[in-house]
């Protein structure tokens, strides 16, 4: 299939996870919207045979607000990078998770602005290099699940592109999850993130991503607090917003 | 003889701010997103009770970044949105304003202005954003700009930016302002079908047969099918083919661009809205639009009944500007004088619309107090050679 990715990067793992996931999950493509911002994760969106929204900048979470209001019975997914999500959307990011609204929110962080070559996004950590931060980053990194899980979402679950069998297994739990479900995806940019930051070729990193993560709650956790947790993190029910303005209209209606 | 009880009914006295509301209802709004800010807040407070009423969708977002896009979200499944909002918020919304020309997406913006810029005078009247309701997103692009002076023209435009957004498949912008946002007065509520009303083109290729979203047509309308319907398609704020998809040929870009442009540049005939006053025999034309034109009208009314050729060209589309009336209707006058509440942004046009623009004038005020009649007359007098 011909993509504007490069040779090795990550993106077209998720790709691949998240149709096989639809796919196990038996959803009519007439059903499903998947919505994006700008940036290489973004272009996610033109590879599908969904409906497909391909937004601006950091704003596709309010997009997705906008139809899954509009249609609660579409679902929503929505795709976007580190920059996308939570830097220039990041207070869409909350506001998203806080309201509860029935969206699967997709996080690909390559810890780096891919697009626009290389610069420091706010997962790219402290000390590492970028194309803006050449004598190195001095900014501190989110966690995005505890970020996510403090602003209200439902659902939040961390994966790679390494682990891919947990991954496509996440992004079904994601889905079938009622409420706002964020799934960060460690996803490799050998080209700017690789280069800069000398993490080395698409393969180093997938390696590194096998190394340096463990299960969410393993004992290796506790004894090196430098491993990066995957699994899901928050898995609750709670109001869903699109129900909520049901409830809304029918007080409405009977005068209540 | 039996009281007609249903004209009561019909008679309404209410803000400018509620008139909207009920014309966006008049129109078949089904969605409105919005963040308050003064002026325009009473758009989202009445919204807020009367679309779950009818089952219709309201959300407050987080910003106007966020209430612009949630539009343009809920207009793909087919609902007539809007969203409003003051100058501030106007300028925050607009790159996603761009976004909803590139993609063409229906939608409407209310921008109820104060004076500027930054946050201003939240409180105070002005007219400060005619510009930017053109010029404020990048690039080049057209823009359908609408405006009135009185309830039952603000109830009018409101209509009809539903039906011109719905026809032209694009952004249309109702540029009020805070004394007609928070005035009140009569309006006498239209029957349903009164007003004719422009419902979205939906496309008539049947399942399964290939949907073009951006193949034109002849008359130049492009049916739209709904996000969730039969037709999986993709939408994106880039140059992009008749499928939707991204493209950088260089042909496919230009050809977009043209059709952008001319679908509404080529209809500003149709577009066009004003009303006309005395203007027959008038000597002096004054060209004025929103709360401005009310003071305006009360000039030249007063002047008529003592023998002076006054006239008023009100002007309800400020975009595209309706320069050809404005040549034709200012041809035989000795001056034209723009009242307006900034620093002369409709002047500007006028004087670039008419042969002679050494004879158009401007009488201002931009301190967050209406202009007045006797604002504009002082710098009449001028004009014509008296003292101040
Ligand atoms: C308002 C706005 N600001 C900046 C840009 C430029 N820009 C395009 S993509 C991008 C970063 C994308 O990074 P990320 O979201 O992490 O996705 P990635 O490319 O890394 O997958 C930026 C800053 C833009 N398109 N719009
Ligand atoms: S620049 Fe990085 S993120 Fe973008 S396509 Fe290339 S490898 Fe992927």
């Amino acid at each position: 299939m011909p993509h504007i990715w490069c040779p090795g990067c990550g993106h077209g793992i998720v790709l691949n996870n998240l149709v096989q996931s639809i796919d196990k999950l038996g959803l009519n493509k007439n059903d499903l919207v998947l919505v994006t911002g700008i940036g290489c994760s973004a272009r996610i969106s033109g590879y599908v045979d969904f409906h497909t929204l391909h937004t601006i900048h950091g704003r596709a979470l309010a997009f997705a607000t906008g139809v899954k209001l509009a249609r609660p019975e579409l679902t929503l997914l929505v795709a976007m990078g580190d920059g996308d999500a939570l830097a220039i959307g990041g207070n869409h990011f909350i506001h998203a998770a806080r309201r509860n609204i029935d969206i699967t929110a997709l996080i690909m962080n390559n810890r780096t602005y891919g697009m626009t070559g290389g610069q420091h996004s706010p997962l790219t950590g402290f000390g590492t290099k970028s194309t803006t931060a050449p004598l190195g980053n001095i900014e501190q990194v989110f966690d995005t699940m505890e970020l996510a899980k403090a602003a209200g979402a439902s659902f939040a679950a961390r994966g790679t592109t390494y682990h891919v069998r947990s991954l496509q297994k996440l992004l079904t739990q994601a889905i079938r999850h009622k409420g706002f479900s964020v799934v960060e995806i460690l996803s490799q940019c050998p080209t700017y993130f690789g280069r800069k930051t000398k993490a080395g070729t698409a393969a180093d990193m997938l390696r590194s991503y096998r190394d340096n993560t463990v299960p969410v709650g393993s004992e290796a956790k506790q004894k090196n607090p430098d491993l990066i947790e995957r699994g899901i993190f928050v898995q609750e029910e709670r109001t869903e917003f699109c129900t909520a303005y049901e409830g809304l209209i029918q007080a409405a209606r009977e005068g209540r | 003889m039996k009281r007609d009880n249903s004209r009561d009914k019909r008679l309404l006295f209410l803000q400018g701010n509620e008139v909207c509301v009920e014309a966006a209802l008049y129109a078949g709004l089904g969605f409105f997103a919005g963040y308050p800010i003064t002026p325009s807040t009473e758009i989202s407070e009445q919204l807020s009770k009367r679309l779950p009423m009818l089952g219709g969708k309201f959300i407050q977002m987080e910003d106007e970044i966020a209430s612009m896009c949630a539009i343009i979200g809920a207009s793909l499944t087919g609902l007539k949105a809007m969203t409003a909002t003051s100058g501030p918020g106007f300028s925050l919304k607009q790159e996603a304003i761009g976004y909803a020309v590139m993609a063409e997406i229906p939608c409407v913006i209310v921008n109820v202005q104060r004076t500027g810029p930054s946050t201003g005078l939240p409180t105070g009247v002005g007219q400060g954003d005619v510009m930017q309701s053109r010029w404020g997103t990048h690039g080049d692009h057209a823009m359908i700009v609408l405006t009135a002076s009185n309830h039952q023209d603000v109830f009018a435009v409101t209509v009809e930016a539903f039906n011109l957004s719905e026809t032209f498949r694009t952004p249309v912008v109702l540029l009020f302002d805070e004394v007609i946002g928070h005035m009140r007065e009569k309006l006498v509520l239209p029957e349903p079908g009164e007003i004719p009303l422009v419902e979205r083109l939906k496309t008539s290729v049947k399942e399964g047969t290939n949907y073009h979203p951006y193949l034109p047509r002849e008359d130049g309308r492009l049916p739209m099918s709904d996000f969730g319907g039969v037709h999986r398609y993709n939408v994106t704020g880039l140059f992009h083919d008749m499928w939707g998809f991204p493209t950088t040929d260089p042909a496919t870009a230009h050809e977009l661009l043209h059709h952008l442009v001319d679908k509404i540049e080529g209809a500003g005939q149709r577009i066009a809205r004003y009303n006309e006053f005395f203007l027959d025999d008038a000597e002096c034309v004054l060209i004025s639009y929103g709360s401005s034109a009310r003071s305006a009208l009360h000039l030249v009314e007063s002047r008529r009944a003592v023998g002076e050729r006054l006239g008023l060209l009100e002007l309800q589309t400020l975009w595209p500007f309706p320069a050809a009336i404005v040549r034709d209707r200012c041809e035989h006058a000795k001056h034209i004088l723009v009242a307006e509440m900034n620093m002369g942004q409709i002047t500007q046009e006028v004087k670039k619309a008419v042969s002679d623009p050494e004879r158009v004038f401007l009488a201002n005020r931009f301190d967050g107090n209406l202009i007045t009649h006797r604002d504009i007359k002082n710098v009449l007098r001028v004009i014509r050679g008296g003292g101040m």
